[in-house]
C-alpha cells in the first residue's frame, strides 16, 4: 500500500490505520532527504498551494512552508489579519479567489470547528486541516505518533498521558484519534474545569492526580494552558495550576522509571513545565519540531499524488 | 512468443567478471571513485559487482551507494500506479569524485535522466558513468547511452526484459517475454 485512503486530510477521525502506516513510511524517506547536505526534491514542482492561515502560527505555518518548499511546490502565503477577511469577505470566496490563481492544495488553520470539512465540499482542491478551532490538528497528531514510534519502537501496546488543557485543545483531541488508531492506551490528565464532560465516551481514561498519570504512562504528552480560548476562570491562579499539574524534575526523579516527555509548543517555561524537563534528554519536544517538516513532507506528497491533469 | 533466456547464469558470471575488470582498467583502485547502485533493481548487480570487486580483485575500501530516485522521477501523478520510494543509503558526499551509475535494465533511459538530477544533491562530481546489465537498443526517450554494458539486446517495445538475481529468484537469469 503506498496511497492515501482519503481525498483530504481534515482530521485523523477520516483515516485508517492504514493510511497512518503509509504516512509514516513515506516520512521516513523524508527525513532522511532533510538531513542530506541539498534538502530538496523536485517532486511538486508542478503543484501550487496556499497556506491560508486565519488564526496565529508560528511553528505550524513555518513547518508547512518549508515542508512545501523542500518539495519543490510554489507556496503562497495568507494571513487572515492582512487580508480583505477583516473587509467582510466571506470564507469560500476568499479560497475561490486563491483558487482562481491555479492553486492545487490548501493548507487552513481556522478558528472555527469544521472550517476544513465546510471547504472541502465547497471549493476544488487538497484540503489540509492545519487545525480548526478546538476540533483538529491532523498533522500535529501525526507527528507526535511519529516521534513515539521514532523513541520507543512503535506506539502500538504504549501507555500516553496528555495533561492539561484538554478542553480547548485541538492537538489532544487528533492525538486521542491517532494513538488509538495505533493501538495506543490514552488517559487525559488535567484539572477537571479544562477535561472535556463525555470524554471517557471516546475510549480514554481521566486522571486528575498529576503523580498518578505519570506513574501509569510511558510517554508524557504535555499541553499548553490556552489562556487564548478561555472565556471564563477554569482555575484559581497560574500558580496553583503549576503546583497541581506543572512537570518538574523533581517528579520525574521520584518515578523510579523513565518516561518520555513531548509538547507540541510553544512551551510555558514555569508554568506546565519547567526549563530542565524541556531541555532534559528524556524531552523529544526539538524533535517533533524536525519530524513535523518530515510527516508534513509525506502528507502533502501523498495528497499532489492524486492529483491527475 | 513465449518466455526466453536470454543469458543462463553462467553468462552472467562471465559478464560479471568482464565489467569488473573493464571498471578496474578505469578506476584502477577506486579510490577516488564511488558506485551507485539504483533502488530497487540496480542494487542487486551493484552489490554483486562491489562483491566481485572486494573479493576476486582485492579491492579495499571500495565505495558502494544505494539510490532511490523516486522523488525525481518525471512520470509522478502520470502513473496509475503510485511510485513508492525505496531506502536511500548513501553515506558520502560525490565532491569531485568519479561515479559509477550502476542499473539492470537500462530502457528509456529516464530513470538514468532521474538519478543525474538526484545526484546533484550529494554535490558536483568529476565525472558520471553508466553501468548497465542489459542495453535495450531502439527503445531510449533520451539521449543517454552506458558507458559499460552486459549485453546489447533488439528488444521491441511490445517486449519486456526480466532480470532475476539468485538473491531473490533463487538463480540468475535475464529473460525475454512478451508483455
Amino acid at each position: 500500500m503506498s496511497e492515501l485512503s482519503v481525498e483530504h486530510l481534515l482530521g485523523i477521525k477520516y483515516l485508517k490505520p492504514s493510511d497512518i502506516d503509509v504516512i509514516f513510511k513515506t516520512a521516513d524517506h523524508f527525513k532522511e532527504v532533510i538531513n542530506r547536505p541539498i534538502k530538496k526534491v523536485p517532486s511538486l514542482r508542478d503543484i501550487t498551494i496556499a497556506n491560508l492561515f486565519f488564526e496565529n502560527s508560528t511553528r505550524t505555518k513555518l513547518s508547512f512552508e518549508l515542508a512545501e518548499k523542500r518539495l519543490s511546490a510554489d507556496v503562497i502565503n495568507f494571513s487572515a489579519g492582512q487580508s480583505s477577511v477583516k473587509k467582510g469577505e466571506t470564507l469560500i470566496d476568499t479560497v475561490n479567489n486563491i483558487l482562481s490563481m491555479k492553486v492545487d492544495i490548501v493548507v487552513m488553520r481556522h478558528g472555527n470547528v469544521g472550517a476544513g470539512v465546510f471547504l472541502s465540499k465547497h471549493v476544488n482542491a487538497k484540503i489540509i486541516n492545519a487545525g480548526d478551532g478546538t476540533h483538529e490538528h491532523p498533522t500535529q497528531a501525526l507527528l507526535d505518533s511519529y516521534s513515539i514510534r521514532e523513541k520507543l519502537g512503535s506506539v502500538k501496546g504504549k501507555k500516553i498521558v496528555i495533561i492539561g488543557d484538554i478542553l480547548h485543545s485541538r492537538v489532544a483531541l487528533s492525538n486521542i484519534f491517532a494513538l488509538q488508531l495505533q493501538g495506543a492506551q490514552v488517559k487525559v490528565c488535567g484539572p477537571t474545569t479544562l477535561i472535556p464532560k463525555h470524554i471517557a465516551s471516546l475510549g480514554v481514561t481521566v486522571e486528575t492526580n498529576l503523580k498518578k498519570a505519570l506513574e501509569w504512562c510511558d510517554v508524557a504528552n504535555v499541553l499548553r494552558v490556552q489562556h487564548e480560548r478561555m472565556d471564563i476562570k477554569y482555575f484559581p491562579s497560574t500558580r496553583e495550576y503549576t503546583q497541581l499539574f506543572g512537570i518538574n524534575q523533581e517528579i520525574l526523579d521520584n518515578l523510579g522509571k523513565k518516561i518520555v516527555i513531548m509538547h507540541p509548543g510553544p512551551i510555558n517555561r514555569g508554568v506546565e513545565i519547567t526549563s530542565d524537563v524541556a531541555d532534559s534528554n528524556d524531552s523529544i519536544i526539538l524533535n517533533q519540531v524536525e519530524n513535523g517538516v518530515a510527516v508534513r513532507m509525506a502528507v502533502i506528497y501523498l495528497l499532489a499524488q492524486q492529483i491527475k491533469r | 512468443m513465449s518466455k526466453k533466456t536470454l543469458l543462463n547464469s553462467k553468462d552472467i558470471e562471465i559478464i560479471l567478471h568482464r565489467l569488473a575488470c573493464q571498471l578496474i582498467e578505469n578506476h584502477d583502485d577506486f579510490s577516488n571513485t564511488v558506485l551507485i547502485g539504483l533502488q530497487p533493481r540496480g542494487t542487486y548487480l551493484a552489490n554483486r559487482l562491489a562483491d566481485l570487486l572486494k573479493t576476486s580483485y582485492k579491492i579495499k575500501n571500495l565505495e558502494l551507494g544505494l539510490l532511490d530516485i523516486t522523488f525525481y522521477r518525471d512520470d509522478f501523478r502520470r502513473k496509475e500506479k503510485p511510485l513508492a520510494a525505496e531506502t536511500n543509503q548513501m553515506n558520502f558526499l560525490i565532491e569531485g569524485k568519479k561515479v559509477v551509475i550502476i542499473d539492470d535494465v537500462l530502457f528509456s533511459g529516464r530513470s538514468i535522466r532521474a538519478a543525474l538530477t538526484a545526484l546533484q544533491s550529494y554535490g558536483r562530481p568529476e565525472h558520471i558513468e553508466l553501468l548497465v546489465l542489459i542495453d535495450r537498443r531502439f527503445s531510449r526517450h533520451l539521449p543517454i547511452q552506458p558507458n559499460y554494458r552486459g549485453r546489447q539486446v533488439d528488444a521491441i517495445n511490445e517486449e519486456r526484459v526480466l532480470v532475476s538475481w539468485k538473491e531473490t529468484h533463487k538463480k540468475d537469469a535475464v529473460f525475454i517475454e512478451p508483455k
